[in-house]
């Protein structure tokens, strides 16, 4: 059991930098290669590295299943509501020109808030598969 | 209801079809609870009939389609949502049934769900109606099979939930030939980008007839179109790509088969029609591939097979559910022959089935909920506990028959009046022949209810409650009042099919 002491102390040091990895390709995404699809795919992995390194429990106190559940239709529920905003704000469907006053501008911001609902539904969604998966056969 | 003022969201009815059914998905999830659940969908379901009527009533006082520019990017840069005749119509045969169904729901759901589960389905429910009315009201090719995967995937999980352990294994073969399907789908899609660079349908048809007079684009023309009608068949359930159907409506929880047998094999009616007619353009398929000819061949295959399989079922909601594939045999028929009647007929009994189908099922789901089975042994003398739930079955009956009088006689007189236009006198036989083997099986039906000494599980039932007998005697009413009032039907669906043909090339 304490065999695994340099996998433990070398997860530990890796855990938050996938995390600042997950958001420099959330906020790289508009610019370069990356997105939201992809940094919700690196977020939930290190959800999952945690979960293998130091147990499913463990994991499940850092992203309680409820939470995990309910990040699915939050991320769905980011991406309408910038769409709605565009509605209240006299404009089209996903129209972001509202946002702010620069059309450019107004733009990245909708982009941005966009692509932040797909990394909470994405995230959410990996973790709440392999949770599925993890406890087959337990309960 | 076109006095119906919608003030500033005037404009943004297009998109709030799909939004306010999504956004009702959303809050289900958050409520997690079966009641509130059922109390938001129904609301949603129950606003969508007006959004949708109106769109179809502006469309056909103006005879222009209306649009809707998401993102307001410009037509074939942007997903543009598009609202004719055509889809107006479907539009809200849609959500008419979507709604009608819905105060059935609540009691049928709390027997055949588990509570935690609850919620859950009725987020699938709207989310597949989200789907579906996407599907039909997206003038992008993309987009639309977006929206094919969105109403499928829900629908597997709306199956799969059902009580029987045989609905997951429904379910999976459903996913699998959907899939293929949709797949196919978007092979053909691609291909059409390839040909014309574009995704948008009424941009891809003035591009195509430039692609195909050159030699080098016309074989991959002709292949999206191949891939395309396939996918869509197996979507629609055309024979024999139907085996999927019969097991998936047979052990879904009856609000589901319900919903699904009116409405889900409609929107991919729907993008077969546009997809043939708009896209292509019959003239130029007809010449390219005998579609129509082997599309007639199939469907008239369907009207007697299907039937056939029915007759010598012994589950009734099977028995049903082999019954719905003989009638899309027939709106395909129409499809196929591509004349004025024979379109107005396709498209009136899009409508007539899904009315007659979702009351047909609604009346087995009632008796579900009482006697906790549909097998004929456990049903039989079931009429006399339930006099109210089957007479409305036999009313739903005799309309699948075609019988005058009710609303399955009207289209299947525009069918054959366009089988006598096109010269195809053996066709008015056949479709006359198959509805004498639906007399069959609604027969043999009708005699196990009725006419048998009540099983010992039909001999404790007592009558529906109030909340199944109601929608389920609209739609017996709808039955027969839309076989003599046919504006609503006819009326609408002469003026689509008149715009579909104006656009053969």
């Amino acid at each position: 059991m304490r065999l695994d002491l340099i996998l433990r102390v070398g997860a530990k040091l890796i855990l938050p930098f996938i995390l600042l990895f997950a958001l420099y390709v959330q906020f790289h995404g508009d610019y370069g290669p990356g997105g939201g699809f992809q940094a919700g795919v690196i977020a939930a992995g290190m959800v999952i590295l945690y979960a293998i390194i130091f147990g499913v429990h463990a994991a499940k106190r850092i992203a309680p299943p409820i939470m995990v559940e309910m990040m699915v239709p939050m991320g769905v529920a980011i991406f309408t509501g910038a769409g709605i905003a565009g509605l209240l704000m006299g404009n089209n469907f996903l129209d972001y020109t509202g946002f702010a006053h620069d059309y450019l501008h107004a733009h990245e911001w909708g982009i941005l808030i966009v692509e932040l609902g797909v990394l909470v539904t994405v995230c959410g969604t990996m973790v709440a598969m392999f949770y599925a998966f993890v406890q087959r056969g337990r309960s | 209801m076109n006095a119906l003022s919608w003030g500033a969201a005037e404009p943004h009815l297009p998109i709030l079809v799909v939004v306010i059914p999504l956004v009702g998905a959303l809050l289900t999830t958050f409520l997690r609870n079966g009641f509130l659940a059922w109390l938001v969908a129904t609301l949603v379901a129950f606003t969508l009939p007006f959004i949708t009527i109106h769109l179809l009533l502006t469309v056909l006082e103006t005879g222009q389609p209306i649009t809707y520019k998401i993102g307001n990017w410009e037509a074939p840069f942007g997903i543009v949502y598009r609202v004719d005749q055509l889809s107006g119509y479907v539009l809200s045969v849609i959500a008419i049934i979507g709604a009608v169904i819905m105060p059935f729901a609540r009691r049928s759901v709390v027997a055949e769900i588990d509570e935690r589960a609850r919620s859950w389905y009725y987020t699938m429910y709207l989310l597949c109606l989200a789907g579906l009315l996407g599907i039909v009201i997206t003038g992008d090719a993309f987009n639309a099979f977006v929206f094919l995967e969105v109403s499928s995937l829900a629908t597997y999980v709306l199956i799969a939930l059902g009580k029987n352990r045989r609905a997951l294994l429904a379910a999976y073969q459903y996913l699998i030939m959907g899939t293929i399907g949709a797949t196919l789908y978007v092979v053909g899609v691609g291909l059409l980008y390839v040909v014309t660079g574009t995704l948008n349908f009424d941009d891809m048809a003035s591009r195509l007839s430039a692609a195909i007079v050159d030699p080098g684009q016309r074989n991959a023309v002709v292949t999206a179109l191949g891939f395309m009608v396939v996918g869509l068949s197996l979507k629609l359930a055309l024979f024999p790509m139907h085996m999927w159907l019969p097991n998936a409506y047979a052990y879904a929880p009856s609000f589901a088969t319900a919903f699904l047998a009116g409405t889900a094999t409609k929107a991919a009616i729907y993008l077969l029609v546009r997809v043939v007619f708009s896209v292509f353009g019959v003239g130029m398929t007809l010449e390219n591939l005998p579609i129509g000819e082997v599309v007639i061949v199939l469907s008239i295959a369907a009207m007697f097979l299907a039937s056939i399989s029915a007759v010598f079922e012994t589950n009734a909601k099977r028995m049903l559910a082999y019954s719905s594939v003989a009638q899309i045999g027939y709106i395909t028929l129409g499809i196929a022959i591509a004349n004025q009647a024979g379109l107005t007929g396709s498209l009136a009994h899009i409508a007539n089935h899904a009315v007659m189908k979702t009351a047909l099922f609604l009346a087995l789901g009632a008796v579900f909920y009482r006697v906790g089975s549909v097998l004929y042994d456990d049903i039989s003398g079931i009429g006399r506990k339930m006099p109210l739930t089957m007479a409305a079955f036999a009313i739903a009956g005799l309309g699948l028959m075609g019988t005058p009088g009710t609303a399955g006689f009207i289209s299947k007189w525009y069918l054959a009046v366009a089988a006598i236009d096109d010269g195809m006198y053996s066709v008015v036989f056949l479709i006359v022949a198959s509805s004498l083997i639906s007399v069959v099986y609604i027969g043999r039906i009708t005699e196990v209810v009725w006419f048998r000494e009540p099983s010992k599980a039909a001999a404790q039932a007592k009558e529906a409650p109030l909340s199944m007998l109601i929608p389920l005697w609209l739609l017996a009413f709808a039955t027969v009042y839309l076989g003599f009032d046919t504006r609503a039907t006819v009326g609408t669906a002469s003026e689509a099919a008149k715009v579909l043909l104006e656009g053969v090339r």
